[in-house]
């Protein structure tokens, strides 16, 4: 277990570059997701609010 | 293409694609890390530091791939006005940068043990660093309008300029590169291919593929949403 | 082709009354060759060892500078949607703007530069390939610059942005100039730079007007 950490004396390079890829993967998915579901949360609030004042009638 | 071409169906579709994309490229990753971490050999020269190259190259092969999809995408909204070509590549900019990113500091971590300089001007990390600066440029060009529509128009253009660019550049970087031969510096290629090392590298570059498929359905599928959102927050405007 | 010569005599005559964009490129040229030697010290075989390179950054930079504003008053003033109106096309309005940016920015620096390069000890072999790379460098700066700046009409921050979205654009000229200049300096033969270089003026006449015009009509549209 110990080699395999020590990735025969370069592990300062590897996991440094293993750890960035992950960092890279994760943080674009993470950002995506949150991006969509809070513009998909706006359109409901928006839509829910455009639907009350339709339904209270122009005037209201 | 057509059949992506309206909105809605898009968004019925890249529902249903999602969750299957998405299994795919969690399955493809850990398969790929285990062969690259695990797995496969060290290499005669290299040693361990040879197991950068499997994040480092298919980084750089997805930043051209992803830079070529805009490029494409350009053509079809400039040309075919194909509703979604501007938002797609917009949102997949983004996701460029990132693998170019990527690249770039592997290729550091991969360049130091092997030859002691953490930034060495080879012809491809030189040209990835320019790729580099033309996806920064195209997201701040876009980010820079108040009019969005505008802004995606002005974005294909430059995406447009700079796909023409690309081989001019990539050439010029070479020929420069040739003219000022560094002592000792090889390709950051690594060994000649194996088997053993060949499909490590397949596997995560075809991971890495599925990845930027997943991250283009939900950006874009993000972008459609917050374009209904600017047009529901107009009519609202106007209607007060 | 007269409606052509018009737009640069117009242009020419804005340029020059305003007179301070004018003068700015050049006098940026000139204290930034000036500033390196106390950068990196007066050693003629360093200074002369850079000094192509010096000399190119310097009027990159400047030809940067002075672009930025090169759509801009006519945008701002509606000039540009009368001329599109009144049937001028878009690429010979680019085409005239960027001609009328060399005349006053290129010409001048292609000028200054042999005084400029002889305060750097650029080496003594190589003064007529560094003109030579100017004359056919400087028109491609003008004109790569010229569709940057039609890409940043009505965006925020444009001059920061031009900078950044010309950058890569800019990167070929530069390779081939400096590499002419250094094969002359070191006795050989500038022939096989000078000929990129001038088959990417050959490429960049014609392409980046009509990307430039590309640019201009998607922001009037």
């Amino acid at each position: 277990m110990g080699t395999f950490f020590e990735m025969g004396g370069y592990a300062a390079y590897v996991w440094p570059a293993y750890g960035l890829a992950t960092l890279v993967v994760v943080g674009l998915l993470v950002l995506s997701v949150r991006r969509l579901r809070s513009a998909e949360r706006m359109l409901t609030l928006l839509e829910q609010a455009r639907r009350e004042r339709v339904d209270d009638g122009p005037d209201a | 293409m057509h059949r992506f071409a309206n909105p809605a169906r898009f968004m019925r579709l890249s529902a249903r694609l999602l969750p299957w994309l998405a299994g795919a490229t969690a399955l493809l990753l850990a398969v790929g890390l285990y062969l690259a971490l695990i797995a496969s050999p060290p290499d005669y020269q290299q040693g361990q530091a040879v197991r950068i190259m499997y994040v480092h190259v298919p980084s750089a092969w997805l930043s051209m791939a992803v830079y070529g999809a805009m490029a494409l995408a350009s053509i079809a909204y400039l040309v075919w006005k194909h509703p979604l070509a501007g938002l797609f590549t917009k949102a997949v900019a983004p996701v460029g940068a990132g693998f170019t990113a990527l690249c770039l500091v592997t290729g550091s971590l991969w360049g130091e043990p092997m030859w002691g300089t953490w930034w060495v001007w080879d012809a491809r990390l030189t040209s990835v660093l320019i790729l580099f600066f033309l996806y920064l440029g195209y997201i701040a060009l876009v980010g820079a309008f108040d009019d969005a529509e505008r802004g995606l128009r002005v974005g294909a253009v430059l995406v447009l300029v700079g796909t023409v660019n690309l081989p001019i550049i990539k050439f010029s970087v070479d020929w420069w590169n040739t003219l000022h031969q560094p002592a000792s510096v090889g390709r950051l290629d690594g060994p000649t291919m194996d088997t053993a090392m060949l499909i490590p590298l397949l596997v995560m570059a075809l991971a890495f593929t599925l990845l930027f498929a997943v991250l283009a359905l939900v950006r874009t599928r993000a972008e459609l949403t917050w374009r209904k959102v600017e047009v529901l927050r107009l009519f609202q405007a106007a209607g007060e | 082709m007269r409606a052509l010569w018009h737009l640069i005599r117009r242009d020419l005559t804005l340029v020059l009354r305003s007179g301070t964009d004018a003068g700015a490129a050049l006098a940026f040229f000139v204290v930034t060759v000036t500033l390196f030697p106390f950068g990196i010290g007066p050693e003629p075989e360093i200074l002369g060892r850079v000094a192509a390179g010096l000399i190119w950054v310097s009027a990159l930079l400047a030809t940067l500078l002075s672009m930025e504003r090169l759509f801009q008053a006519d945008y701002e003033d509606g000039t540009l949607d009368q001329l599109l109106l009144a049937g001028v096309s878009a690429e010979a309005i680019a085409m005239a703007k960027i001609a009328a940016h060399w005349l006053v920015t290129g010409l001048p620096l292609l000028i200054v530069a042999p005084v400029m390069a002889a305060l750097i000890q650029l080496p003594a072999g190589a003064y007529g390939v560094m003109i030579a790379s100017l004359a056919l460098g400087t028109p491609v700066l003008s004109l790569i610059g010229g569709i940057g700046a039609a890409l940043i009409l009505g965006a925020r921050r444009g001059g920061a942005l031009l900078a950044l979205l010309v950058l890569p654009l800019f990167v070929p000229p530069l390779i081939f100039a400096v590499g002419a200049i250094d094969a002359a300096a070191l006795g050989l033969s500038p022939r096989p730079n000078l000929l990129f270089l001038a088959g990417l003026l050959a490429a960049a006449l014609p392409l980046a007007p009509v990307a430039a015009a590309a640019a201009i009509r998607q922001v009037l549209d």
